[in-house]
C-alpha cells in the first residue's frame, strides 16, 4: 500500500473541488476538505464564510455545482439525504430539531424503529414497537434523559432537547455525525453539558461539526478548517490555527491585524 | 429523585396509560351504542347524510390533522367514487352494491395515487393549490364526460340487494349498512394513526428535515397517506350515491372541498371524534336551516361560524373539550 492509499483509507470524508454558485455568487469555492477516522473535526470561519453552505452540501440538502463528495472511498455527490442518512452518516440541525409533539421516548423511538422495516405498516399496532422502549430508555439514560421519558419533548428545556437530539441521533449508530452548531443558543452551563456530551459519544465515532464558539473547538476538536469567503483559509490542530495572522485576520477584520503588527 | 422512584415510574405511567385506553374503549363502545338505536330516534336518511360525510372529513383529517398536508381538492375523490359507483350500478343491473362501492372506491383511489405524486413535492400553500387544481380538472371532466349526465347527474341508482340478498330499499337496512362502513373506515384511520407507519407520520408532520435526516424518504410516507385518505374519501361518495341513488356535480365542486375543510376545522383538526362532530353540526345546520326563512342565508352562517371558530377556538370542538378535561381532571 503507498502512502497516498493508506492516507485515503483513513479519510472517513472527503471533498474535491467542492463548489456551490447561486446565480453567479461563488458561496463555496474548490473546498478541498478531509475529514480523518475518528476526528472531531471543526469548520469554523468568520459570518457568511460558507460554512452552512457547505454543511447543507456535506447533508445532501443543496446539491454542489461543481466537485465531488466522497464517504469512505466511494461518491455520495449524487445521493438523497435520507440515502446517506442510511449509510450512517446522521447530521444535526442549527436550532432543536425534536419531534415536538411527541414523548422523548417515542423521539428516539422513531430512529430505532427505521431497521425494523415495519415503518409504512399501517395496518400494525403501536404496540408492535414496544421492544424498542428498553433500547430506547438507554439511549436516553446514556445523555441523561430517562426520567424525562415520557414527557412531550414541547415540555423540556432547551439544553434537554439538544441532548433528545443526540439519543436520537446515537439510535442510529452513526459512523459519522454532522453537528451543526451544537451549542448555538446555550447559556453556558448547557454549553459545558453538551461538550461533555459530545466528548463521550464521539468515541469510535467521526463527527465534522459547525462551530461559532472557540472554546468549544478548542476544547473538543483535534483538526480544524477555517473557511473565509467560501474557501479554505488555513487547516490544522487548535494551536497551529489560531496563531494563523491569516485566520486573525479574517476574524478581529484589519484592525487587530494592525495592532498585532503595531506590537510586534 | 431516588432510584426508587425512578424505578416506579414506567410502572406507574402505564397504569395510567392502560387506564387512559380502557376509558377510550369503554367511550368508543357507547359511541357504537349510540350508533345503533340512534335510527329509532332520528331519521335515517338524515343519520346516513351525517354518516358519509363524516366518513369523508375523517379522511380529510388523517391528511390535514397527521401529515400536516391541506388538500384542497378532496371533492375529486368524493365525486369519483360516486359518479363511478353510480355509473356501474345504474348501468349493470346485476351488480350488488358492495360491488360496486368497491370499484367506486378502487377508482379514487387509483386518481389519489396520481394526485399524490404530482401533488406531494410541493409544500404548504404549493400543494394546496395543485391539489385544486387537478380537481377543477376533475370537475370538468364530470361536466363534459358522457357517462355523468353533465349538468343533470345521475338519478335512479338503484340501491340493490346487498351481497345479492339483503334488500337495501328498507331504510334501516340501509342506515346498518352505512354504519359499518363507517365504522370500518374509522377503524382503519384510528389503526393507521396508532401504527408504526402513523408513528413516521407523526414526527414528519413534526419536523420533516429531522425525518429526512433519520433517513426517512419523507415524500413516501406522506404519498401513503395521501392515497388512504383519497381511498376513504372515495369510500364515503360512493356509499352517499348507493344511500341517495343520485351522484351530481355538488360534490366534484371546489364548494365541497371547502366544506370539508370547514368540517374538520370546527370539530377539531387532529383529533378523531373532531371530523365527526363537524360533519354533523354541519350537516344538521344545512339540514335546519334550509327549511327556515333564513334558508338562502346558509352560506353565510357557515362562514360565520367558520371566522369565529377560526378566531376564538382553533383546536376545534373536540380539541376544546380535551383540554379543558385535562385541565380539570388529570
Amino acid at each position: 500500500m503507498s502512502a497516498d492509499e493508506a492516507l485515503a483509507s483513513r479519510m472517513v470524508l472527503e471533498t474535491r473541488g467542492l463548489t456551490k454558485e447561486f446565480r453567479g455568487f461563488t458561496a463555496v469555492d474548490d473546498v478541498n476538505l478531509q475529514v480523518q477516522d475518528g476526528h472531531i473535526h471543526a469548520l469554523i470561519g468568520p459570518n457568511g464564510a460558507g460554512k452552512t453552505t457547505v454543511f447543507n452540501l456535506l447533508t445532501k440538502f443543496l446539491p454542489p455545482t461543481r466537485g465531488e463528495i466522497l464517504y469512505r472511498g466511494k461518491s455520495i455527490t449524487r445521493l438523497k439525504s435520507n440515502e446517506i442518512a442510511r449509510m450512517g452518516i446522521i447530521r444535526s440541525f442549527q436550532i432543536s430539531a425534536v419531534f415536538a409533539h411527541m414523548t422523548a421516548l417515542e423521539n428516539v423511538r422513531v430512529a430505532l424503529q427505521r431497521n425494523l422495516g415495519t415503518s409504512f405498516h399501517f395496518w400494525k399496532s403501536e404496540k408492535s414497537l414496544d421492544h424498542l422502549n428498553e433500547r430506547a430508555l438507554a439511549l436516553l439514560d446514556e445523555v441523561g434523559l430517562r426520567d424525562y421519558a415520557d414527557i412531550l419533548t414541547v415540555e423540556m428545556p432547551y439544553g434537554r432537547k439538544r441532548a433528545l437530539e443526540v439519543a436520537t441521533t446515537l439510535a442510529l449508530e452513526p459512523d459519522l455525525m454532522l453537528l451543526d452548531e451544537p451549542t448555538q443558543g446555550m447559556g453556558a452551563e448547557d454549553v459545558d453539558r453538551i461538550v461533555e456530551l459530545i466528548k463521550r459519544v464521539s468515541k469510535g465515532r467521526t463527527v465534522l461539526m459547525v462551530e461559532h464558539n472557540l472554546s468549544v473547538v478548542s476544547r473538543l476538536c483535534d483538526r480544524i478548517t477555517v473557511l473565509a469567503r467560501g474557501a479554505v483559509l488555513a487547516e490544522g490542530d487548535y494551536d497551529n490555527v489560531s496563531c494563523n495572522p491569516l485566520v486573525r485576520e479574517a476574524y478581529m477584520g484589519s484592525e487587530a491585524a494592525e495592532e498585532e503588527g503595531a506590537q510586534a | 429523585m431516588s432510584d426508587a422512584q425512578t424505578l416506579a415510574r414506567p410502572s406507574a405511567v402505564m397504569e395510567r396509560q392502560k387506564r387512559a385506553i380502557m376509558r377510550r374503549n369503554l367511550f368508543y363502545v357507547a359511541l357504537v351504542v349510540v350508533g345503533l338505536v340512534a335510527p329509532f330516534v332520528a331519521y335515517p336518511v338524515f343519520l346516513m347524510k351525517v354518516l358519509c360525510f363524516a366518513l369523508f372529513a375523517c379522511a380529510f383529517n388523517l391528511l390535514l390533522g397527521y401529515a400536516g398536508l391541506l388538500s384542497f381538492g378532496h371533492a375529486a375523490f368524493l365525486a369519483t367514487g360516486g359518479y363511478i359507483t353510480g355509473y356501474l350500478l345504474a348501468s349493470y343491473p346485476g351488480l350488488t352494491p358492495e360491488i360496486g362501492i368497491m370499484a367506486g372506491t378502487l377508482v379514487a383511489t387509483a386518481l389519489g395515487a396520481l394526485f399524490g405524486i404530482l401533488a406531494i413535492r410541493r409544500q404548504g400553500i404549493y400543494f394546496a393549490m395543485v391539489t385544486l387544481a387537478l380537481a377543477q380538472l376533475v370537475y370538468f371532466v364530470f361536466v363534459q364526460a358522457p357517462f355523468t349526465g353533465g349538468e343533470d347527474g345521475l338519478h335512479g341508482v338503484p340501491r340493490g340487494e346487498l351481497l345479492g340478498f339483503i334488500s337495501l330499499s328498507n331504510n334501516l337496512a340501509m342506515y346498518y349498512f352505512v354504519f359499518a362502513v363507517f365504522l370500518f373506515g374509522f377503524a382503519l384511520i384510528q389503526r393507521t394513526v396508532h401504527s408504526p407507519y402513523g408513528q413516521v407520520l407523526k414526527a414528519i408532520r413534526e419536523n420533516e428535515p429531522r425525518a429526512v435526516s433519520l433517513g426517512y424518504n419523507t415524500d413516501m410516507y406522506k404519498l401513503v397517506a395521501f392515497v388512504i385518505s383519497a381511498a376513504l374519501a372515495g369510500l364515503a361518495g360512493s356509499t352517499k350515491t348507493v344511500v341517495f341513488q343520485l351522484a351530481s356535480l355538488t360534490d366534484a365542486h371546489w364548494h365541497m372541498s371547502g366544506e370539508v375543510i370547514l368540517m374538520t376545522l370546527l370539530g377539531g383538526v387532529g383529533t378523531l371524534l373532531g371530523p365527526i362532530m363537524g360533519a354533523g353540526i354541519v350537516v344538521s345546520l344545512q339540514h335546519v336551516l334550509s327549511q327556515s326563512p333564513l334558508g338562502n342565508w346558509v352560506s353565510v352562517i357557515l362562514g360565520i361560524i367558520f371566522v369565529i371558530c377560526v378566531l376564538s377556538f382553533r383546536s376545534g370542538i373536540v380539541g376544546e373539550i380535551a383540554r379543558m378535561y385535562n385541565k380539570n381532571f388529570k
